[in-house]
């Protein structure tokens, strides 16, 4: 099957989610805080009944908090052990394998690399692949 | 339909027959000779043998078919009962639920059987070698027609050296009170020993319906002349012959042949099962429909609560009143609904007295196990879960709880222990003890232990009330048993079954008197997805702690709020009872005020005041998990999702409470 990638934004940076492991795509809505989580955990939403974890990508990957907007979406994820999601400040479009070329990370010993998978280049866009599971590790605060 | 279609109806066929057979085989271990509990083996080993065969599983097959002869040869009274039987029997069992769950999990319900196969046909095979051995040398013999029933007790006496004749009376021609002749003699041979049978039958004696002769299968210690004498001294008496009784050469063949018993119509168990009780009518219903039926149903109450919400902000009369009205029938649904889920905990508990029995055995103890209170009805979250923890307390009370025979001996006690499962309701809660007649815990013993490993301080011990030195039991790294035995020495501790009883939203309590037993008493909530709690703001957030845990709420003044020992504490009727400020617990800003609003919450005989910032009141809320990416939040049982939406979270006291 043709590969495809939901790619959304953090400021100027693209990332990219392989659209097999997005469950929806949702508009900002009341989240719950958790208390004594880790910085980066927002809290949890309700979706649909199901209690769902949110964390802010933004923080997760160590970018400066950002005012939410019109555009701010909450990408749900079907990970290993569940559920989650996290914020974006837009999301957009869905790129299909055939327009990029994968390429592997560049070196660097920038700690938020952890997160990222490969680098996909386009006739006009370049994302970093993200892997989810990796942002949702360790999430509590022993 | 293929056979894979089929699995999962013989899977929970053969578990519903394996605990008929465990709970029969503990019965008829009590009571040798009771019919309807062999028959209740025999049938269901029967059934699990039709349906193994079906399904190729030859192991299963083979086991059940062995004890089916077995048991045959016990039901017709050809063969009593041993106790080596019993043993069989239960492995047999044990080895064919070993296979049942390879079957259950994927496997092929394979397994070695041929041991256990050997020992019950050798069980059949004796019973033919006694017989022929006793008809060789029976001399000078005689045969009488025997039932079943007669049958062994003519073997049992003869096992037991006792003799046993067939005593042939022929009265005179001319006797005139044939009846009385024929009492006179059995009252002689009653006084000699016991009349088995006799043909004609002693109805048809009495009432004369007999010719001049008449013969008698009888058991005595005597000798054949001295019964002879004594019965031809009756009067009218002509001729009476004594011989050994013979089996009769047709009851042996019966013997060797294998039964073939014809599978009991449904009708027809049913009505053996269940007696004379009237029993209610019921269906099987896949669980994946009640959980669906009951996931809608939390949702419906989650809408319920926004209707609610909805109708106190518009205030129109009728839309208030029909929402009155659906809050009822709801009500009644959830009730319903919730019973639709409980469980009698029979099925957890039915594993127990094979497990005791073996385990008793393995550390040479006589243990007799007590269960009331099995049908008690649980949620079957609670009755998935409850089962490990359950298994550890009672190998606790076999392994430590109850002494050796010779300590108990030494103690003026019986040498057989008792250990007491119990299980009932109070209030909303169930409750399910374990109690053994055992030494009782020692707590000298048990906090220098605690020392010695590290829990606590010799100065900290010192303070411990005897509740406090019981419970050390369950703190992580304890373990008391001084030699490490083949149960203990597992690494697990009771650590984990009080963190397992309290995830489950239950407690555990101890009770021990030294020399005389202990009670561990385990608490348990009666649902778990559906709880009333009490709705608190702390700040602009909303909590719910639930109504179980809350003993009432109160208003405090400041002035009220006293200060001991770097602890805030207050006078709770009389007991000074820490306060706990929940904004510092879960993160925010506490706020002095001249009052505050105080939820007296209690874990075990442990108190606290949780102080909010203010009370909304008290809803149904529909437990949620918050998912295994936040498992570990401290102090946070669970979410909820209330009238408007929002996901409010779950106080959980218990773990407040702890130190």
């Amino acid at each position: 099957m043709e590969q495809k990638w939901v790619v959304f934004q953090l400021g100027e940076n693209a990332y990219g989610l392989d659209v097999q492991s997005v469950r929806s795509i949702e508009r900002l809505q009341p989240i719950t805080r958790i208390p004594n989580a880790a910085s980066y955990v927002k809290g949890v939403i309700n979706l649909r009944g199901v209690v769902t974890p949110v964390i802010d990508l933004r923080t997760r990957l160590g970018f400066e908090t950002l005012e939410e907007t019109e555009e701010t979406r909450i990408i749900i994820a079907t990970l290993e052990h569940g559920d989650a999601g996290f914020i974006v400040d837009r999301a957009n479009e869905v790129i299909e394998a055939q327009d990029v070329r994968i390429e592997p990370l560049p070196e660097s010993g920038n700690a938020e690399n952890a997160y990222l998978t490969a680098i996909a280049k386009g006739e006009k866009e370049l994302f970093s692949l993200l892997d989810p599971n990796r942002l949702f590790e360790e999430i509590v605060h022993a | 339909m293929d056979l894979n279609e089929y699995l999962g109806l013989f899977l929970d066929e053969s578990i519903e027959h394996l605990q008929a057979i465990n709970s029969s085989l503990l019965k008829f271990e009590q009571k040798l000779d009771d019919e309807g509990v062999i028959d209740q083996i025999f049938r269901s080993a029967h059934t699990l043998k039709g349906m193994a065969g079906t399904m190729g599983f030859d192991g299963i097959a083979d086991l059940t078919h062995e004890m089916e002869s077995a048991l045959d040869l016990v039901r017709s009274k050809r063969q009593p009962a041993t106790p080596e039987l019993i043993d069989t029997l239960f492995v047999a069992a044990e080895q064919i639920e070993a296979m049942v769950d390879d079957i259950a999990n994927g496997g092929k319900g394979k397994r070695d059987v041929s041991e256990t196969v050997a020992r019950l046909k050798q069980f059949s095979n004796t019973s033919e070698e006694t017989e022929v051995k006793k008809a060789s040398t029976a001399n000078p013999s005689s045969t009488f027609k025997c039932d079943v029933y007669s049958e062994s007790v003519v073997k049992q006496s003869l096992a037991s050296g006792y003799n046993v004749f067939v005593i042939d009376v022929a009265l005179s021609e001319d006797v005139i009170l044939k009846a009385a002749r024929v009492f006179m003699v059995f009252e002689r041979l009653q006084s000699l020993g016991d009349v088995i049978l006799s043909d004609p039958t002693s109805d048809e004696l009495e009432q004369e319906q007999f010719e001049t002769s008449f013969r008698v299968l009888f058991v005595t210690t005597n000798t054949a002349e001295e019964v002879e004498k004594s019965i031809g001294a009756v009067s009218e008496v002509a001729a009476v012959t004594v011989a050994d009784y013979a089996p009769e050469v047709s009851a042996e063949v019966a013997v060797t042949a294998i039964p073939e018993v014809s599978p009991v119509s449904p009708a027809a168990k049913e009505e053996t099962e269940q007696g004379p009780v009237a029993a209610a009518k019921t269906i099987r219903v896949n669980l994946e429909r009640i959980d669906r039926l009951m996931n809608l149903f939390e949702e419906f109450i989650i809408d319920r609560g926004r209707l609610e919400r909805i109708a106190g902000d518009v205030e129109s009369p009728e839309l208030t009143e029909t929402v009155e009205r659906i809050k009822r029938g709801t009500n009644e649904l959830q009730s319903l609904v919730l019973t639709l889920r409980m469980m009698p905990i029979e099925q957890v508990f039915n594993r127990f007295p094979r497990m005791v029995r073996s385990v008793a055995k393995d550390v040479g103890k006589n243990i007799k196990l007590h269960i009331t209170g099995a049908e008690t009805e649980l949620d079957r979250t609670v009755i998935d879960e409850i089962g490990d923890p359950l298994v550890h307390l009672i190998r606790n009370a076999v392994d430590h709880g109850i002494e050796s025979k010779a300590d108990r001996l030494k103690a003026g006690k019986q040498e057989e222990g008792n250990l007491t499962l119990r299980a009932y309701h109070a209030g909303n809660r169930v409750f399910i003890e374990i109690e053994d007649d055992g030494a009782g815990i020692n707590h000298e013993k048990v906090t220098r232990i605690a020392v010695e490993k590290g829990i606590l301080t010799q100065e900290d011990a010192a303070l411990l009330t005897p509740e406090e030195m019981s419970m050390l039991l369950f703190a992580p790294g304890f373990s008391t048993a001084e030699t490490v035995t083949d149960l203990s020495g597992r690494g697990v501790g009771l650590d984990v079954v009080k963190s397992k009883i309290e995830s489950l939203g239950g407690e555990v309590f101890v009770e021990t008197k030294l020399g005389e037993g202990t009670i561990f008493r385990i608490s348990l909530p009666l649902t778990l997805s559906i709880i009333s709690a009490m709705l608190v703001q702390l700040q602009d957030e909303t909590y719910a702690i639930p109504l179980t845990a809350i003993i009432e709420t109160t208003s405090l003044k400041h002035e009220a709020v006293l200060q001991a020992h770097r602890e805030k504490v207050f006078d709770f009727r009389g007991q000074l009872v820490p306060l706990i400020w929940l904004t510092d617990v879960y993160g925010l800003e506490s706020a002095e005020s001249e009052a505050y609003s105080v939820v007296v919450v209690r874990s075990g005989d442990r108190l606290a005041g949780l102080v909010v910032s203010q009370l909304i009141g008290q809803q149904e809320i529909v437990m949620k998990p918050l998912g295994s990416y936040l498992e570990g939040i401290r102090a946070i049982s669970g979410a909820t999702i209330l009238g408007d939406g929002r996901v409010a979270l779950i106080v959980d006291s218990n773990a407040l409470l702890r130190k």
